[in-house]
Parts: structure tokens; C-alpha cells; sequence
């Protein structure tokens, strides 16, 4: 690891004017803030990350770090742990989909001390990206090549890949939020702002270096989910080489309105394991709604979502995978008793 | 403005400072003794000249209900602030990337990895290892206890992460059957495969801890 300086910010201003002269979350920006330190320190040990200068922005989780639920929506502190969320007997009781991949994501260890925005970030598992000794890799070194495209790729993605870059977005939280139309909370040297927590990451194309929207010195403070209709309907599901402490290799959160006779009246539909980013499955939900859930109606939606995919040599086997594992998040859904 | 929720304590007695641990007080000792404050970060910091990067961090942790004061660089991790600042050697250090559990501790009563825990990250918090569990008259916690009467190991490598986990696990309330114990205690890798012998500690110590 290389030597840094350590600071801890008391106040979020602080925090942002400290980083604000630093290049915005990148992998190779000289500031870097540190919450859990569950994907900061492990890329620092191994030398992808050598941040100068370290803010530890826990002093702020007395903040940032509630969750509170209205009749409106969900209110989640940036600040929060994934355990404290996961634990909420109203994100549990009223939203299952968030509860579920905060359950089924990391070990209770990591639950416990990564929160909720840096969960959001978290950096992909690529293992060209991790191993230095790798050249290329377009994330780490822009124009330096991608290594995954003639490597071993059977874990990356499909979905939203590019000729520059091909790793898969490793999260599961960010599907539950970007499903059900969450908003970020966003505070920066410049002010503050909000945005879609769909518009946080970006696709890779010719910048893959270039991960989300963040700007110099912004902190993701708040996530907001508003309240619907479909919210108690939905689930994670999260298929993985082993069948816990895994990341996925596909995976789907599902939310659905139904109307009588199991008529899809909303559906909202997040794909993980197979995309670059947090992947909305819009295609998926067209082919639905008005449509009654059953078997054949669920294959058409997962055709759709994955109409785009673009395999490589060794994960063509994520499409037929993906399908299923969407096909069987819906009828499961459909399936559930929901208590009013 | 929000307090800085990791103010060093004042007043507080320190062991290592007053020398009765001997090898925190060589620790603190072979850096000097002025080391800067560790001061949170202003508007103003920027402006003033950076200090070296290599200068150590004062730094204060509470372990087992004892005071430890440290000269650190900032890179320590609390494990290796454990093993080899102050000499608790029962925290182990497996792969040393959060991947297996070995170095597992409660910070707070909450179950961590020491590995991925900067060591001033851990300042003003309560720091439990394994050494912290047994009784002041030797007795074993319920959950040491429960591991030897089952056999819950072999080599015995991550039997330390194991035993914190498991408390934690109890204590959370995510210990109620085997499956949800075997799922809760995931994040503990045990390459002898003592698992069903774990789970079966897990349940005896459960029961005896009165959760």
C-alpha cells in the first residue's frame, strides 16, 4: 500500500472543499473518502487505487446515517450500514426487494461496515482490472487496452459492454434501487443536486474509467424510494457459483402491480451479474405490461431483456442463465401473498 | 456542524502510556514522542503547508477495555495493529482481503474484518478479540466453550474469527436454526470443514447465552 494521508472530515463542506480539487471518484483520483472500506482499503493493499490523501467520512454517519420511512417513500442515510438497512422492519415489511439484496450480498462482517453509497460504488470484480501486473485495462490505465475481451470472461457481462471494456457492475443493492425508480442526494463544492439513481453509473464506451456521474469532491448523502404500488410485490433473486458469500453471475429484482387475473399493470425489472452498470430491463417490462403473468408471458420479457446481449468466448452461457433467472424472479413474484 | 464522533477521549488512563504493557509502550516509544494531533479536516487545511506523509499517527484504541497508546502509520490495519503493535496474536490474518473471516473482531459489539479496518478507523471504539472473551478467572466464554466440547475445529486457524462470529451472530439474533446459521456465518471460511461441528456449537452456545 502506498503511504497516504489520513484525515477525518467533521463536516460534509469540509469533506467536499478537501476532495474538490481531486478527480471525482476515479480509480486514479489523488483523494479518495473512505466509509467502510470494504472496496477502498482491499484496492489499496493491492495497488490498483494509491490514493494521497484518505478522508474518513464516518464522523458524518450521525447524519447521514438514519432511515426513515413515510407514507411518501424511504428515506436511506448514505451513511447507513447494508446490516442496518437490511435489519429495517420497514424496508423488510414494505419494500422486500432492497432487504433481499442487502441479505444476499458480502458476509454479516462487510454488511456491518459497508454502507449504502459506498455499496453503490462499489468497483467491479474484473480480475484484469485487480491484477496489476495486467497492462491493459481500460479502467485503471485509459487506452491502455482490455484485457477481458480475448481473456477468461466467463463472469463478465453482456449487457451495456463495449470494445473498451467489458467488466461487470458487482453489486446487488443498486438493481433494487435502480428498479424501483430511486433518487440520489447528492452533495458537492458546487451545492447540492439530485439525480436518478439509474443516471449514477455509466455505460462503459470509450471512457471506462469514467464510472458514474459523480463529480470533484461529491458525496452521495441520501437515496430516495418513493412509495408504490408494486413495492411489496418484488424480490431479489440472485443466482452464484456458490450459494452464499458470492457475487452473482445473474441475477434479477423484480417489482410488479398486478391487477386481476394476474394482469401486469407495472412492472419494474433490474438486471446484475450480466451489465457493465445497475441495468434496467425497460424491454422487459414493455413485453409485460397488460400482459397476464404466466409462463410464456415471463420467457417473452426475458427474451426481450436480453435481445442486445453480446456474448464472449466463455460467457455465452449468462444469456440462457439470465433469461431463466428473470423468468423464475417473476412467476415467484407473482406468486407471492401479499399481506395489506 | 456535525461533532467529530471519533474525538480522542480525555482523560482517559492508558496502560500502554503509563508503561505497564511492554510492548505497545516500545511501540509508542521507538517513534517519539511528538507526533501530531490527528486533527479533523477544515476549510482552511488546504491551505496549510501538508505534513510528511510518512510523520506516524497518535493514536488511541481501546482493546478488550484497555488503553493502547500508538505512534501508527496510517496503512496499519487494525489487524496488524493487533498482531504486531500490540502483540494480540490470537486475531489471525488469513487472506488479508476480506475474503475469508480469519481476522474477524467486534468493534462496538459488531462483528468486523480487521483486515479491512484501517487502525484509526478503530479509534474511540470498543475493540473485542478473542483474547477479550474469557472470564478474568480464565472461565471460557459459552461459545470457547461450545467449540471444544464439539470439536468445532481442526487446525484451528480461523476458530478465533469463527468464536467472534459466532457471538455476534447470537447476539444479532440470526442464529435460529441451522440454515440461517450456516448462511450468517458464511463470511467464515474453514478449509478443515468443521462446519456441521461449528453449527452444532453455535446451537449449544446459543442456548446458554441466553438469546
Amino acid at each position: 500500500m502506498q503511504p497516504f494521508h489520513y484525515r477525518r472530515a467533521d463536516s460534509l463542506d469540509a469533506a467536499a472543499q478537501a476532495a474538490g480539487a481531486s478527480r471525482g471518484s476515479r480509480v486514479e483520483a489523488p483523494v479518495q473518502f473512505v466509509a467502510g472500506g470494504t472496496t477502498l482499503l482491499d484496492l489499496m493493499k493491492i495497488e490498483v487505487m494509491r490514493p494521497a490523501t484518505v478522508i474518513d467520512i464516518n464522523p458524518l454517519a450521525d447524519r447521514y446515517g438514519a432511515i426513515d420511512a413515510t407514507d411518501r417513500g424511504l428515506r436511506l442515510g448514505a451513511l447507513a450500514r447494508m446490516a442496518q438497512a437490511a435489519d429495517d422492519p420497514a424496508v423488510r415489511r414494505d419494500y422486500p426487494v432492497i432487504a433481499q439484496t442487502l441479505d444476499l450480498a458480502a458476509s454479516q462482517q462487510l454488511r456491518n461496515m459497508a454502507t449504502l453509497g459506498g455499496n453503490l460504488l462499489q468497483r467491479t470484480r474484473c480480475p484484469y482490472f485487480r491484477d496489476v501486473s495486467w497492462t491493459a485495462c481500460n479502467k485503471r490505465d485509459p487506452g491502455s487496452g482490455c484485457a477481458a475481451l480475448e481473456g477468461v470472461n466467463r463472469k463478465h457481462a453482456v449487457l451495456g459492454v463495449s470494445e473498451a471494456c467489458i467488466a461487470t457492475y458487482p453489486g446487488d443493492f443498486a438493481q433494487a434501487l435502480v428498479a424501483l425508480d430511486a433518487r440520489l442526494e447528492i452533495a458537492g463544492p458546487q451545492g447540492r443536486r439530485e439525480i436518478a439513481a439509474a443516471d449514477l453509473h455509466r455505460l462503459p464506451g470509450e471512457t471506462p474509467n469514467v464510472e458514474t456521474q459523480l463529480g470533484p469532491g461529491e458525496l452521495i448523502t441520501s437515496i430516495l424510494v418513493p412509495a408504490g404500488a408494486w413495492t411489496r410485490r418484488s424480490l431479489y433473486l440472485k443466482v452464484r457459483d456458490r450459494e452464499s458469500y458470492d457475487f452473482a453471475l445473474a441475477s434479477a429484482a423484480v417489482a410488479l402491480e398486478l391487477g386481476d387475473d394476474d394482469t401486469v399493470r407495472e412492472a419494474r425489472i433490474a438486471l446484475g451479474g450480466v451489465a457493465t452498470v445497475p441495468w434496467r430491463a425497460r424491454a422487459a417490462e414493455d413485453a409485460l405490461k397488460g400482459r397476464r403473468l404466466d409462463e410464456a408471458a415471463a420467457e417473452a420479457a426475458a427474451e426481450a431483456a436480453f435481445a442486445d446481449a453480446q456474448i464472449r468466448e466463455h460467457n455465452a452461457y449468462k444469456v440462457d442463465l439470465g433469461r431463466r433467472t428473470l423468468v423464475r424472479a417473476l412467476l415467484d413474484a407473482a406468486r407471492l401473498e401479499i399481506r395489506t | 456542524m456535525t461533532p467529530d464522533l471519533f474525538a480522542r477521549p480525555e482523560g482517559r488512563s492508558s496502560p500502554a502510556a503509563s508503561g505497564l504493557d511492554r510492548r505497545s509502550f516500545l511501540g509508542a516509544g521507538a517513534c517519539g514522542a511528538a507526533v501530531p494531533l490527528l486533527g479533523p479536516v477544515s476549510a482552511d487545511a488546504q491551505a496549510a503547508a501538508p505534513p510528511d506523509i510518512r510523520q506516524p499517527l497518535d493514536l488511541t484504541l481501546t482493546i478488550n477495555g484497555r488503553d493502547h497508546r500508538l505512534a501508527l502509520d496510517a496503512r496499519t490495519t487494525l489487524l496488524d495493529a493487533l498482531r504486531e503493535r500490540i502483540g494480540l496474536t490470537g486475531t489471525k490474518k488469513g487472506c488479508d482481503q476480506g475474503q475469508c473471516g480469519a481476522c474477524t473482531v467486534l468493534l462496538d459489539g459488531t462483528r468486523v474484518l480487521s483486515c479491512l479496518t484501517l487502525a484509526a478507523m478503530a479509534e474511540g471504539r470498543e475493540v473485542t478479540t478473542i483474547e477479550g472473551l474469557a472470564g478474568p478467572d480464565g472461565t471460557l466464554h459459552p461459545m470457547q466453550q461450545a467449540f471444544v466440547d464439539h470439536d468445532a475445529f481442526q487446525c484451528g486457524y480461523c476458530t478465533p474469527g469463527q468464536i467472534l462470529s459466532a457471538v455476534a451472530c447470537v447476539n444479532e439474533g440470526h442464529a435460529n436454526d441451522p440454515a440461517q446459521i450456516r448462511e450468517y456465518m458464511s463470511g467464515n471460511l474453514c478449509r478443515c470443514a468443521a462446519y456441521p461441528n461449528i453449527v452444532a456449537a453455535v446451537e449449544q452456545a446459543k442456548a446458554e447465552m441466553g438469546a
